[in-house]
């Protein structure tokens, strides 16, 4: 990949096992994490749960079930604003301190449609960011995929738990790779990780040499430091210089792309056949006295996870007066999402917590558009942004279109590298908007 | 104003420290160089012109901000810009009177009253360069020897080299030149910025360097005018004469770069930089002004709104799905 960009890396936790979370009093297990239709809660205020237990009902096709992460007893039904804006149901379990486990054992797998059934009641995601349903991403790949591609490129700034997911749970990655290309008769894997990894990179190394056979056959791919390398298509292109066709899925062409720590959670699960309660979360930024990575329960809020007197950050200073963060981002710095507050709770895709002094938070000033070119340049999906943003304040669905505003994966190098500080991805994510009401406008 | 306690924005959250400031500042440092050979060659009259010139741009600025009620832009320091590359299109002797009318149409006309940077559809400095040599044809054409060097004085290199080119090529002698050494070093007739070449390419490599500009469009200028030179003089020797004579490297580094008036695609840079070399060639050899690289710019200027629409990349995916269809 020639464009994209080069950002300063901020990989400080990257020498930091996780640890796991000292305490948790209370979990909020949303019914939607990620992409997909939000789970029914099969419980009832007052009943006692135990960890790993079934909480969320997947109905739809498009669902992954919701688990309880702790033990305890469901405080209530609520509904939860996420930092997004949406609106989603949440289950409130109170843990006991006990981490009593429901009784699970590893599933037995005799034929693909029970692999299947087996992700789909894991419970898992995407986990690198996006929480595309896993079971289904595998169900459309299946016969249609020749090769798995597994993302360990991590080219968000700060974030490192696929990091060390690959230093710490490296058999577990292998195991799931196997796993996965068995029964969707995948025979060729590769797993893709950037170069400023070189621990993890001869690790992994060493492992798909020793694990290579005729009938899987398995290496790691190096990529060059550089964002957007992590984005699917990017990757895929990097990869294999295959090429996704603009609108189309990878499934067309031939490749199934999954993230290494939900590779690894697979590996994990056909052996134990604990469902996805708990993730490896980093917290950074500025404002974070000692940044590191974290094992929480699914559903802890930033609030509950910040009392851990290790990461030092004294969240009980903290007033609305005096927040001690200026910016509290749920996922990485280029794509994550801003909260209000520390009430937001981690969900299944959420890989990280940045949370940002006065300084780092400081808004860049806008002005006028000085035509330097820089966000075609580094625009991975060859998009013209400055014309993209003026077709929005057209409002001009026609030259949208025709600027494949759709194309657009809101990766932000484009308002990265404005020196006039344009809000560039901002407005195109206005724009595609915009297109997708226009589009149900004439359907209805 | 109270400080926002918690900032709440869309992603991305972090940006590059580059600014249009910073951009702008390092193109003058770029400029800083010829600056410094010019005073070395025309004496301090050289800095006083450069002065007057960059002090009337930025006046004009603020004053059409205010006067426009449009938020104030001066601060981002593309009037000073535009204020030194003006200057630098000047003959040294040029009455300081005549520089604030260059101003005025560099700075309210093309830039201002199309809407401020980033608008303009020509390149202001040479706008303003060919509205005074139109206007004041005798006092922009007369050029003052460097300081301290008899070379001819009053004639440019490549006005000699063009006249001595139409009637009999055999007739050149190299004695009727400043020396290559000379050219580079920029001690002969010409512009205030536009003669050390030598400078001039030290702040292109600057900007290289910087990455304010790619070298696409300089060297595909460069490049075809020294091509045509080559195959029409027919001789090395003229052909760096060509390069470095007349305001070719100004115009190739610091003009045709201009942001707001080049494409922004990078085939797009190409044809519009080709186009110049052309262009400047076909002025020089077949027109009857010694100098082409203004008029050059100026039209390729006109065009590269379409060159870009002409050559907008292609999305990723997309020649894929064209190739199915």
């Amino acid at each position: 990949m020639s464009r994209g960009i080069k950002i300063k890396h901020h990989k400080n936790t990257h020498a930091l096992q996780a640890v796991r979370i000292g305490h948790c009093g209370m979990v909020t297990l949303l019914m939607r994490q990620g992409i997909g239709a939000p789970c029914v809660p099969c419980v009832t205020p007052g009943e006692r749960v135990l960890a790993g237990q079934l909480v969320g009902e997947a109905q739809a096709p498009l669902a992954a079930p919701v688990h309880a992460s702790v033990s305890g007893t469901v405080k209530k039904i609520d509904t939860v604003r996420l930092p997004t804006g949406e609106d989603v149901q949440a289950v409130v379990v109170e843990s006991d301190g006990q981490m009593e486990f429901y009784p699970f054992q590893a599933p037995a797998v005799h034929s693909r449609e029970a692999f299947l059934a087996a992700v789909r009641d894991s419970g898992l995601v995407g986990l690198g960011g996006a929480g595309f349903p896993t079971h289904a991403k595998l169900r459309s790949a299946a016969g249609e995929a020749d090769i798995l591609l597994v993302n360990a490129s991590e080219c968000e700034p700060y974030i490192t738990t696929d990091h060390r997911e690959a230093l710490d749970r490296s058999a577990d990655i292998i195991a799931g790779i196997q796993h996965i290309c068995r029964w969707l008769q995948i025979r060729e894997a590769v797993i893709g990780i950037e170069d400023n990894k070189s621990d993890a990179i001869s690790l992994l190394k060493g492992l798909c040499w020793q694990n290579n056979t005729p009938e899987l056959r398995l290496r790691t791919g190096v990529l060059p430091s550089r964002y957007p390398q992590g984005a699917e298509k990017i990757f895929i292109h990097t990869l294999t210089k295959r090429v996704v066709p603009l609108g189309k899925l990878p499934s067309a062409v031939g490749a199934l792309v999954m993230n290494v720590a939900s590779v690894s959670f697979l590996g994990r699960y056909f052996r134990t056949g604990r469902p996805l309660i708990s993730r490896t979360v980093t917290v950074d930024g500025g404002a974070v006295p000692h940044p590191m990575n974290v094992r929480v329960p699914i559903g802890i809020s930033v609030g509950e996870l910040l009392k851990d007197k290790r990461i030092g950050f004294h969240l009980e200073h903290a007033s609305d007066s005096a927040p001690l963060a200026t910016k509290i981002i749920m996922g990485g710095p280029m794509m994550g999402v801003a909260g209000p507050d520390y009430s937001a709770v981690i969900s299944k895709c959420n890989n990280s917590v940045i949370l940002f002094n006065s300084s780092e938070a400081r808004l860049k000033p806008e002005s006028a558009c000085i035509r330097c070119g820089r966000c075609v340049a580094v625009c991975p999906m060859r998009l013209q942004p400055l014309k993209l943003e003026k077709a929005w304040q057209a409002r001009s669905a026609q030259d949208l279109r025709q600027l494949n505003a759709m194309g657009c994966m809101e990766c932000g190098c484009c308002s990265y590298a404005c020196p006039a500080g344009r809000e560039l991805v901002q407005r195109i994510r206005l724009g595609k908007k915009f297109l997708r009401d226009q589009q149900t406008k004439g359907g209805a | 104003m109270e400080q926002p306690l918690v900032i709440v924005s869309t992603s991305p959250h972090v940006r590059s420290p580059r600014t249009t400031r910073g951009v702008m500042l390092d193109v003058c440092a770029a400029l800083l160089p010829a600056l410094a050979a010019s005073v070395w060659h025309f004496g301090a009259r050289a800095f006083l012109l450069a002065l007057v010139s960059v002090g009337s741009c930025v006046a004009f600025e603020a004053l059409s901000r205010i006067v426009m009620k449009r938020p104030q832009s001066v601060g981002d320091c593309s009037a000073i810009v535009t204020g030194l590359l003006l200057a630098f299109n000047l003959p040294p002797a040029l009455p300081l009177w005549m520089v604030p009318i260059g101003a005025l149409v560099a700075i309210v006309i093309v830039k201002q009253l199309f809407g401020g940077i980033g608008q303009n559809f020509a390149n202001p400095a040479i706008t303003a360069r060919i509205v005074l040599l139109l206007s004041f044809p005798a006092a922009m054409t007369g050029w003052s020897a460097p300081c301290g060097v008899d070379a001819i004085a009053s004639a440019t290199p490549l006005k000699v080299l063009g006249e001595v080119l139409a009637s009999r090529p055999s007739d050149f002698s190299p004695g009727d030149f400043p020396s290559l050494l000379q050219m580079l070093l920029g001690q002969r007739g010409g512009s205030l910025g536009e003669t050390c070449a030598a400078a001039l390419l030290l702040g292109g490599l600057y900007l290289c360097i910087r990455k304010v500009i790619t070298p696409l469009i300089p060297l595909c200028y460069i490049g075809v005018v020294a091509l045509c030179s080559f195959f029409y003089t027919g001789s090395p020797v003229l052909m760096l004469y060509e390069l470095l004579g007349g305001g070719l490297l100004l115009g190739a580094v610091f003009m045709a770069t201009d942001y707001s008036t080049s494409p922004v695609t990078r085939w797009g840079k190409v044809i519009f930089a080709v186009g110049c070399g052309l262009l400047t060639c076909l002025i020089r050899f077949f027109g009857n002004m010694p100098e082409g690289v203004s008029f050059a710019i100026l039209l390729m200027n006109l065009l590269s709104p379409h060159i870009e629409n002409l050559t907008a990349p292609k999305a990723f995916g997309k020649e894929k799905r064209h190739a199915k269809a």
